[in-house]
């Protein structure tokens, strides 16, 4: 077996142990009500940290609009799934959650092609300042979007929802800042893990086959790839909208976890993009099993640390970023964890030729 | 028919006139040197050749065809592969990637392919890495086949270089300083492998370098260039015999 395949098996099985842990946890009832409300946000944050990981690890450009990707999914899938309620009642659940993913992910990517156009001709600092004010963008056009459909056709507006002129103002579906409300709670949380699975297998195949070598070969040296004939900017926009339709699959996911879906800085801002960023930093650029452990610890510990100590969680929350930080980057602690390991190595090597000997 | 064939080539930047009037002919098989001063203007020969930038007038044929004004990856597609004078790898990927990203457009499938692992993904997978270990066994790379590339010693980090630009399959060679940094010994290797390349895979060959030793042991043929202009072309040993090009290595 080969050196990836192992890689990738230990990573996907990773989150196939978590969830059966987490499962014989809910049956045995030693899990609080609300660590179960984090079950499915829990997955939201890992698909978000797998799909910036391909972006900012994987093709090497720095993004900070990642959440507006997010918000694209969250709000077309949303709005599909609750006309789909409305009009077509008895459509069974499974199928409108599965249409609404497809649409969630295409609109994103869609989106991710039509923004990378222009924003991939940037390099470095000027790209993740511009995607940044993209995000924001998408976050506050549809903080005053008004969207409705009756009898006569569909009513749009972005000044007032009385700037629709519908008879009945019970079917308006997306309300402006008050966003969407009664969206059907088609997720959960198996279905979380599954589609957290999906992205993985996405992404590692693509980065372990020729495409994502492409990639790989872009963030490295662009002229380089060039001369050896590599498509540049074919590939830069293929790993940017792959991952802009991934953060729209995490976004479908999201709203559909939840009845009242709004674009507050909180959930779709440039807050919620760095703090994905934080959780690919922090786990390895363009290591993609470690941004997934990250954004899962990094979601758990103030939610843990609260029962602990409530009034300094968030300074606890901080310092523990620091010393992960560290910890994990540092050149001396690196330095540090490489003779550890080689030591324990060493000691397990001498047993065994120990017990050789006997 | 000539491999290459260079026509009244001009391009200048501002009021330099980098590249001027530039005429050159490198026949099928041979082993060609492209010679003279720092800032005579050899590397932006490469890069005109390349499509790095585009010639203000001029013709280049290759093979018969022209690919005047192509981009990068046009040019690398009709059949010309290119080192760099200071290296440029991919130095986060091993080196057997390395080599089979250079395998990239001969060896295909599409990304739901790679991404579904249909058999045609372990097919083609399969070819690539026999081909790359084939092409590194050339280089004596094989058994740092899974080492990054920027982990290698700086010798075997150019000769990464020519096996990558090997890998596109060209029908020109353009190897830009190869011999840069290293030492006599290390330069004597790269001196047979050069011309192991040229036979093994029946190569077109044209080369910048500074190492006289190295351009007057393998090079046929020789242009000199100073200023831009073509100072003197020819066999090598009467290229060198010059006193036109003595004096512009030496001085008066």
């Amino acid at each position: 077996m080969s050196k990836t395949l192992r890689s990738n098996i230990i990573t996907v099985g990773l989150v196939f142990i978590a969830y059966i842990g987490a499962q014989i946890l809910i049956a045995t009832g030693s899990i609080s009500s609300l660590m179960k409300g984090l079950l499915v946000p829990l997955c939201v944050y890992a698909i978000l940290a797998v799909s910036l990981n391909l972006t900012v690890g994987i093709l090497g450009e720095l993004s900070l609009g990642h959440a507006g990707f997010m918000c694209i999914g969250a709000f077309s899938s949303a709005f599909f799934s609750k006309c789909m309620k409305m009009f077509v009642p008895d459509m069974p659940g499974a199928l409108r959650f599965f249409l609404a993913l497809v649409i969630g992910a295409a609109l994103a990517g869609l989106f991710g092609i039509l923004i990378g156009i222009p924003v991939l001709r940037l390099k470095g600092d000027y790209l993740a300042i511009v995607t940044l004010a993209f995000g924001e963008i998408i976050k506050n056009i549809i903080n005053i979007l008004y969207l409705g459909i009756d009898e006569e056709g569909v009513h749009f507006s972005l000044k007032s929802s009385l700037d629709l002129n519908m008879a009945d103002s019970e079917k308006i579906i997306i309300n402006g800042a008050m966003g969407i409300t009664g969206t059907p709670n088609d997720s959960n949380f198996t279905i979380g893990v599954v589609l957290l699975i999906l992205t993985l297998i996405i992404v590692l195949n693509l980065i372990h086959s020729r495409d994502g070598r492409a990639i790989m070969s872009i963030r490295d040296n662009t002229i380089a790839a060039e001369s050896v004939g590599i498509p540049v900017t074919r590939y830069k926009l293929m790993a940017f909208s792959i991952s802009a339709a991934l953060a729209g699959v995490a976004g479908v996911l999201y709203a559909h976890n939840l009845s009242t879906l709004t674009a507050l800085p909180k959930n779709f801002g440039y807050n919620m993009s760095i703090m994905i960023l934080v959780f690919v930093v922090l786990g390895g650029m363009g290591n993609i099993r470690g941004s997934m452990i990250a954004a899962v610890i990094l979601t758990l510990l103030p939610e843990l640390l609260r029962g602990v100590v409530s009034d300094y969680r968030m300074l606890i929350y901080a310092i523990i970023l620091i010393v992960m930080m560290l910890f994990n980057w540092a050149p001396k602690c690196i330095e540090w964890r490489k003779k550890a390991t080689a030591s324990v190595k060493a000691r397990l090597q001498k047993k065994s030729a120990a017990k050789e000997v006997e | 028919m000539a491999m290459l064939e260079v026509k009244n080539l001009d391009i200048s930047f501002g009021g330099l006139r980098a590249v001027d009037d530039f005429n050159m002919t490198i026949e099928k098989g041979c082993l060609y040197g492209l010679i003279g001063p720092n800032g005579a203007g050899k590397t932006t020969v490469f890069n005109l050749l390349t499509g790095v930038y585009k010639p203000n007038k001029g013709i280049i044929l290759l093979d018969g065809k022209d690919i005047t004004g192509k981009k990068t990856i046009d040019v690398n597609r009709e059949g010309i592969a290119r080192t760099f004078q200071n290296i440029r790898l991919f130095k986060d990927l091993t080196v057997l990637d390395n080599v089979k990203v250079g395998l990239h457009n001969h060896n295909t499938y599409s990304t739901l392919t790679g991404i579904l692992r249909l058999p045609k993904y372990h097919k083609v997978e399969r070819q690539m890495n026999q081909k790359a270990l084939d092409i590194l066994k050339v280089f004596d790379l094989d058994k740092e086949a899974d080492v990054l590339a920027a982990n290698l010693p700086y010798g075997k980090q150019r000769k990464l270089e020519i096996a990558r630009a090997l890998a596109t399959e060209p029908k020109l060679l353009l190897l830009d300083e190869p011999a840069a940094g290293m030492n006599p010994n290390e330069t004597q290797e790269l001196m047979d492998t050069i011309g192991f390349v040229r036979k093994h895979f029946d190569m077109t060959i044209l080369l910048i370098e500074h190492d006289m030793k190295l351009v007057s042991g393998i090079c046929e043929e020789l242009t000199v260039l100073n200023f831009g202009r073509v100072l003197c072309q020819g066999k090598t040993a009467e290229v060198l015999n010059n006193p036109e090009v003595i004096k512009a290595y030496l001085g008066e």
